[in-house]
């Protein structure tokens, strides 16, 4: 059997294993064994590579410093107020960490940990547990109480870590303007968030964010009147039952945020509600149709193109019709109006045709200058850009004229406001300290002197004789020009559901703050009245000015009529 | 020490047998139970058996290993031959019947199962294939004209794609290796070292390019990205341990590695008995490798060079893909350490190839005399 089958293989061999039989035939021994001690020497090459491994793996430090290196909690500068009240600053809490792989027993480390943490998410945490990592959070920032708690459990695999942790001694006072930081203590909203955009960030990426080098970082806001905005603004939300309130004080001079605040708000020492819908930062990330506060600028651009006067007059006696719509007036007069009976009556009519007189493409310029139309320049990273109408036609000019069809936010129209006051100059606000020199360096003319004078005239006489007058503060010279605007609903305009606003200044002689308010949605105070911005924001800027005026360095002046130095020169 | 004039088995067995072997395959068998007493209980605890579950099979096992590593080890190279044809026969058939009936494990199919006994007939297929490829080619170098390098190469055929069809890629790759090993010893051209050289190149990529697993495994080597988990932890284990080691039932790394039992007991050797230790068990792989190739060099039958030589080299190859994987040095790959290893089928096949190598090196001064044509034609004609 096996002869044949040997027999078979053989002729076929033979005309095909030339190559084989060659080489097998000169096969000797010596070979043989050259070929044994090149496999030898192979062996013996790889085992050599196990012996250098082997030996480089013993001169390797195992890891006993208590858990692989993870980035440490970041250190943040105080920020404090421009007179050093500590605004934010960095405390410490200690964070459970556990390194999985060198968890035993998952199940028992979840028991013993849920006696002293009994919040803690067993799920959650079981599966990080089990996830093989070589390093999980297991709860973040704990009581020096509860680590001492747990160390008495005496767990393997776990391990405490000090963390730095933020926290804001003011509560929600300034919560907008110093925003948030992660748990990580990186900056993720307001000024916390431009500090690290300044380069703060890369330098903990670095590892030199050193707690004692860090400088605190000085804001322009000043504490004191920041709580009575604050203050000022909760009260208004809750006495006129509006769905939100806010103020902004800026100084006209170096375009500084003394204050500002929007409530509802958050606390960011517990900022579980800050990311709700209606807790935005309304000031500036949020943009309104500002309704007839736009009027300020409508005659001011009107005063600047040299075309209009304080004596000018315009014809209200009846609506303009334009298209579907008609534009009437609110305290409709039926009359030809000056200038300033214009202003102070806040005809729509007559804002209409003052705008009219500078053209379609003139109005939206002048608006573009002075900064109505772009988004707002400043550290705030929340900043909403407004929206324009994508071609502007006449009716478009028309009601923007009275402040519908073109939404900005609070914030720039104070500072477009500021620019009217202070002599012509637009500067962009800023959050951190300014000198005027500074602040003029950067700042461009957008009306001429001239025009700014005549406004803080019609400010003030407005504030006399016209809506503002509740926002009268004996001794400060308050001037200002409220907008009570209606806001669409579903599609059209609702009479009763309105977004009030009173843009302000003070003390009208040599205006240094521009204060704005607004009160979204306010319900009447009492049944039977109307809710108009002179009823409600006019007064939360006169109560902020009233209370923080000698903070803010305004000497009061009593004793003479100021309406007669200002109002003689124009006469 | 048995006189020379005491004629019995034993006495000649205990007078002809290579102790250096002998003493270095009883350490490793020590070792393996002395090991799976630190490497196993975590394993059994995590699977919800007893704490020493494993460590009592190991015993259980390595007691019939001895008993048939010395019984094979009583074997004349024709008696070896012969069974090791037989074991061949059977492993095959096995091999053919474990695509149908085997049991699968993760994908493969590999086990068989027999009165309650799991079989892996591919670790019993290795020693036998050894010996018979060794024959073939002795067989051709004596009479050119038998084709017994054709015949191996057909039976590697045979038996690569039964390990493919498993699959099991390492037991392929073995086998391969050594198969290829051997056929260079025994004198294999230069063009056809660069010819299979190149096939087998191309296996590895067709390998890499087929099985994902493998794609997967080998990238993550490579970038060190991705779930590198058991290697990490296995260097991780030998970095613990440091020189001296943890010491024993000490170690913490060893509680996570899924497979510190099977084949990563090396790395928790390393952990709980230091480096010292690694270093102990690879010398002696490295000794009982290099000593089996040393009396290859020697020896003076063809026959018995190429079986021992393939024995020890299997036995090798399997010993430096495991410690190369434990160390990080290769991408992870399930091997097997001989006799330290858990495993019924593996302990048992192990056994019988140092069995074997033990029958094949036992002095036989008669044979170095007149070397070669005798025995070897005695030999074919009992097949």
């Amino acid at each position: 059997m096996m002869k044949l089958w040997r027999k078979r293989l053989s002729k076929a061999e033979a005309s095909t294993a030339s190559i084989v039989v060659d080489g097998a035939r000169k096969a000797t021994g010596g070979r043989t064994k050259n070929r044994v001690v090149m496999t030898m020497t192979v062996f013996f090459g790889i085992y050599a590579t196990i012996t250098g491994r082997l030996i480089y793996l013993g001169m390797l430090q195992p890891d006993e410093s208590g858990g692989p290196a993870t980035r440490v909690t970041a250190s943040r500068p105080d920020i404090v107020d421009r007179n050093g009240e500590v605004l934010a600053t960095d405390i410490k809490t200690l964070s459970l960490f556990a390194e999985p792989r060198r968890i035993v027993d998952a199940d028992e480390v979840i028991e013993k940990l849920s006696t002293v943490l009994p919040d803690i998410d067993v799920e959650q945490t079981y599966k990080r547990l089990k996830s093989g990592a070589g390093f999980v959070w297991l709860k973040r920032q704990l009581s020096p109480r509860q680590q001492a708690d747990i160390m008495q459990l005496g767990l393997p695999g776990i391990g405490f870590r000090t963390e730095k942790r933020r926290f804001y001694p003011g509560g929600p006072t300034a919560a907008h303007i110093l925003g948030l930081t992660n748990i990580d203590n990186q900056g993720i909203a307001g000024m916390e968030k431009y500090i690290d955009d300044q380069g703060l960030a890369d330098l903990q990426a670095s590892g030199l964010a050193d707690a004692k080098d860090l400088r605190p970082v000085r804001l322009s806001i000043d504490l004191r009147v920041q709580h009575i905005v604050r203050d000022e603004v909760a009260k208004a939300l809750d006495k006129y039952q509006a769905i939100a309130a806010g103020a902004v004080v800026l100084n006209v001079k170096t375009g500084e945020v003394l204050a500002m605040a929007s409530v509802p708000d958050f606390d960011p020492n517990n900022p579980y509600n800050a990311l709700d819908k209606d807790h935005l930062n309304r000031m500036s990330a949020g943009v309104y149709e500002m309704g007839s506060t736009i009027k300020s600028f409508t005659t001011a651009m009107a005063l600047d193109s040299g075309k209009v006067t304080l004596n000018s007059t315009f014809d209200a006696t009846r609506p303009i019709t334009i298209g579907r719509q008609t534009i009437r007036d609110f305290h409709g007069k039926g009359r030809v109006l000056s200038v300033p009976e214009v202003f102070i009556y806040s005809s729509n009519i007559g804002s209409a045709r003052e705008a009219d007189v500078v053209g379609i493409e003139g109005h939206r310029e002048f608006l573009k200058r002075i900064g109505l139309l772009d988004r707002l320049q400043t550290e705030l990273p929340e900043v909403a850009r407004p929206t324009e109408p994508k071609v502007w036609k006449k009716v478009h000019s028309i009601t923007i004229s009275f402040g519908h069809g073109m939404s900005t936010t609070p914030l720039q129209t104070a500072v477009g406001a500021a620019a009217l006051m202070n002599g012509g100059y637009l500067m962009n606000p800023t959050f951190l300290p300014r000198t005027e020199q500074d602040a003029m360096a950067s700042a461009k003319q957008v009306v001429n002197t001239k025009t700014s004078q005549d406004m803080r005239y019609l400010y003030l006489l407005n504030a006399e004789k016209g809506s503002g007058k509740r926002a009268e503060v004996p001794g400060y010279r308050v001037g200002g020009k409220t907008g009570t605007a209606e806001k669409v609903v579903n599609g059209r305009y609702a009479s009763n559901v309105r977004f009030n606003a009173f843009l302000a200044a003070f003390p009208m002689d040599d205006p240094q703050y521009v204060v704005l308010s607004i009160v979204d949605e306010p319900k009447p105070e009492k049944p039977g009245m109307p809710a108009t911005a002179g009823l409600n924001a006019a007064p939360v800027v006169a109560n902020i000015i009233r209370r923080s005026a000698s903070f803010l360095g305004v000497k009061p002046e009593f004793g003479h009529e100021s309406e007669a130095t200002v109002a003689s020169s124009y006469d | 020490m048995a006189s020379r004039l005491d004629r019995s088995p034993v006495a000649i067995w205990w007078r002809t047998i290579d102790r250096w072997f002998l003493a270095a395959f009883l350490t490793l068998m020590g070792l393996g139970i002395v090991l799976s007493f630190a490497a196993s209980p975590a394993v059994a605890e995590r699977i919800g058996l007893d704490s020493f579950h494993f460590a009592t099979r190991q015993i259980f096992f390595t007691l019939p290993a001895l008993c048939v590593m010395l019984a094979v080890s009583f074997l004349e190279a024709r008696e070896v031959r012969r069974m090791a044809l037989i074991m061949l026969c059977i492993a095959l058939v096995l091999m053919v019947a474990v695509l149908y009936v085997g049991v699968e494990v993760k994908g493969a199919r590999r086990w068989v199962s027999f009165a309650g006994v799991s079989v892996q007939p591919s670790e019993f297929l290795k020693p036998a294939f050894v010996i018979v490829c060794a024959w073939l080619f002795a067989e051709h170098q004596r009479q050119p004209d038998i084709p017994g390098n054709l015949m191996a190469m057909g039976l590697l055929g045979v038996v690569l794609a039964l390990l493919v069809a498993q699959p099991d890629l390492g037991q392929t790759m073995l086998s391969l290796g050594t198969w290829g090993v051997m056929f260079f010893m025994a004198g294999m051209p230069w063009l056809w070292i660069i010819v299979l050289g190149a096939l087998g190149a191309g296996g590895a990529l067709a390998a890499y390019t087929v099985f994902p697993h493998v794609a997967g495994r080998i990238d993550r080597f490579l970038t060190g990205e991705g779930d590198t988990f058991q290697v990490d932890m296995g260097r991780e284990a030998v970095i613990n341990g440091g020189w001296f080691g943890v010491g024993p039932g000490e170690g913490t790394v060893k509680r996570v590695i899924p497979d510190s039992h099977a084949d990563f007991v090396f790395a928790v050797a390393g952990e709980e008995f230091g480096i010292i230790m690694c270093f102990l068990i690879m010398f002696l792989f490295a000794f009982i490798v290099l000593r089996g190739l040393n009396i290859a060099l020697k020896e003076h039958d063809d026959f018995t060079r190429y079986a021992v030589a393939g024995l020890v080299v299997v036995f090798g190859l399997q010993s430096v893909i495991n410690m190369g994987v434990n160390l990080q040095l290769l991408p992870a790959k399930g091997m097997t350490l001989p006799f330290i290893s858990y495993g019924g089928s593996s302990q048992i096949a192990i056994a019988i190839s140092m069995g074997m190598v033990l029958a094949l090196t036992r002095k036989r001064p008669e044979r170095r005399k007149s070397p070669g044509y005798p025995l070897a034609k005695h030999a074919l004609a009992a097949e």
